[in-house]
């Protein structure tokens, strides 16, 4: 009998645990991206050192980045999320900035003629408009943060990662790997269907 | 914890310069890993985007079965490869593939299918044969966006190309293991740092090769 019909409980449990862990990274990520985008769009020289600053830490290889935050956060689902967060902000941010530049300086002027403060400028005009580049940064940023999770099972994280370290480990358990890989392909299939089903919720027509 | 930092950099080097046979040579079988992918990436992908660009039908085959590919995550494709072909340095390269094909393939797609048709038009008119409107027209329009694509796909490939270290291939991944395995941070080091160098240094000559032959716009 087939791997996965023979434990659906425990799959299904290395599935939340791997959501768990995506999501949470993307919450954090998103919560993180959001004001600083919108800092930098306004301080462009700022922008550059960051976003520079970002780009490197996407160049460290994640098994070494990981790795590196253990000593700090210890051997735990802790580091694998701060690594999730660190590379999805460099793809959140560089669509959010694009986002906000997007929107025509009139309609920012008018909304200021109109008497809106800076916060309801950002909350009602700036993030609405920017939306649906913003859900697209999400959902880029959803299957890079699923893809690279699965290296967490790798630091205790759990995640169907396990399912493929384990299946390596085992000879022969080729039907382990298949399995973990054929449903860490779903997740991040339908995480990025979701954002995209979003996006296309929330364009404005132009 | 910031002599910590530089103690291990100190650590790193030395430990670098005491294998330093050893080094060179995950240095070039990393650099061999990301050398064939990216060219096999290129050598696939750029002509199957000019074909996607001028049929549509074709375009959301080929663009959904690269996007399919992408989401199973490289670690997954190497280690399912792996009971196929053996741990070899095969596996590794057609993992690495895979994550060159989409930008490469959505880049070149996208550079293409932007150009304006009012310039092949003119092209067309002027007498130019299909062979020299797409060598002397429509490549160099779409170079600067077909750059960025492979830009993206080699900090990708160079980054995951540790990963081969896990099936045996090899390449600065090597380290960034053995570090883990002894918990020592030091040697992680030997693996991490050249490979974020290697990545900015090809974005770097990227960059650099599109400013070269950006049109004026």
């Amino acid at each position: 009998m087939p791997y996965f019909l023979r434990y659906p409980d425990i799959i299904f449990k290395l599935t939340l645990q791997h959501l768990y862990l995506v999501l949470i990274a993307l919450s954090i990520a998103l919560i993180i991206a959001l004001p600083l985008a919108w800092f930098l769009n306004r301080h462009k020289r700022l922008s550059n050192i960051v976003m520079g600053f970002f780009g490197i830490v996407y160049t460290i290889p994640s098994i070494a980045l990981m790795i590196i935050l253990i000593p700090f956060l210890g051997l735990n689902e802790k580091s694998v999320i701060v690594a999730l967060v660190l590379y999805s902000q460099v793809i959140l941010l560089r669509n959010i900035l694009t986002g906000l530049d997007g929107i025509p300086k009139t309609t920012i002027e008018a909304a200021n003629g109109m008497g809106l403060s800076t916060w309801q400028i950002a909350w009602k005009i700036q993030l609405p408009l920017a939306l649906p580049v913003i859900l697209a940064g999400v959902r880029i940023s959803a299957v890079v943060v699923v893809a690279i999770a699965t290296i967490g099972a790798k630091f205790g994280a759990g995640g169907l990662g396990t399912l493929l370290f384990d299946g390596i480990a085992q000879a022969g358990r080729t039907d382990k790997i298949w399995t973990g890989a054929i449903i860490v392909g779903l997740v991040a299939f339908s995480l990025s269907r979701l954002a995209l089903y979003l996006e296309k919720r929330f364009s404005y027509p132009v | 914890m910031f002599t910590n930092l530089i103690n291990t950099f100190v650590l790193a080097w030395q430990y670098t310069l005491s294998h330093a046979d050893e080094f060179i040579l995950a240095l070039r079988e990393h650099l061999f890993l990301v050398t064939i992918s990216m060219i096999v990436g290129i050598l696939v992908c750029v002509p199957l985007g000019i074909w996607t660009a001028r049929s549509k039908r074709i375009a959301t085959a080929a663009l959904n079965t690269v996007n399919t590919l992408r989401v199973i995550p490289s670690l997954a494709i190497l280690f399912l490869l792996i009971p196929y072909l053996g741990l070899s340095s095969t596996s590794a390269l057609i993992a690495l593939i895979v994550l060159a094909l989409p930008p490469i393939l959505i880049n070149t797609d996208a550079a293409f299918r932007g150009i304006s048709p009012a310039i092949l038009e003119a092209a067309r008119g002027m007498g130019m044969k299909p062979q020299q409107i797409l060598f002397q027209i429509e490549f160099p329009l779409a170079a600067p966006v077909i750059l960025t694509g492979i830009r993206i796909a080699a900090v990708e490939v160079i980054a995951s190309a540790t990963l081969a270290a896990f099936v045996g291939s090899g390449g600065l991944g090597i380290y960034i293991t053995r570090g883990f395995a002894l918990y020592d941070y030091s040697i992680l080091f030997v693996g991490a740092v050249p490979v974020a160098l290697l990545t900015l240094f090809s974005e770097g000559i990227i960059s650099g090769a599109q400013k070269l032959i950006q049109y004026p716009q």
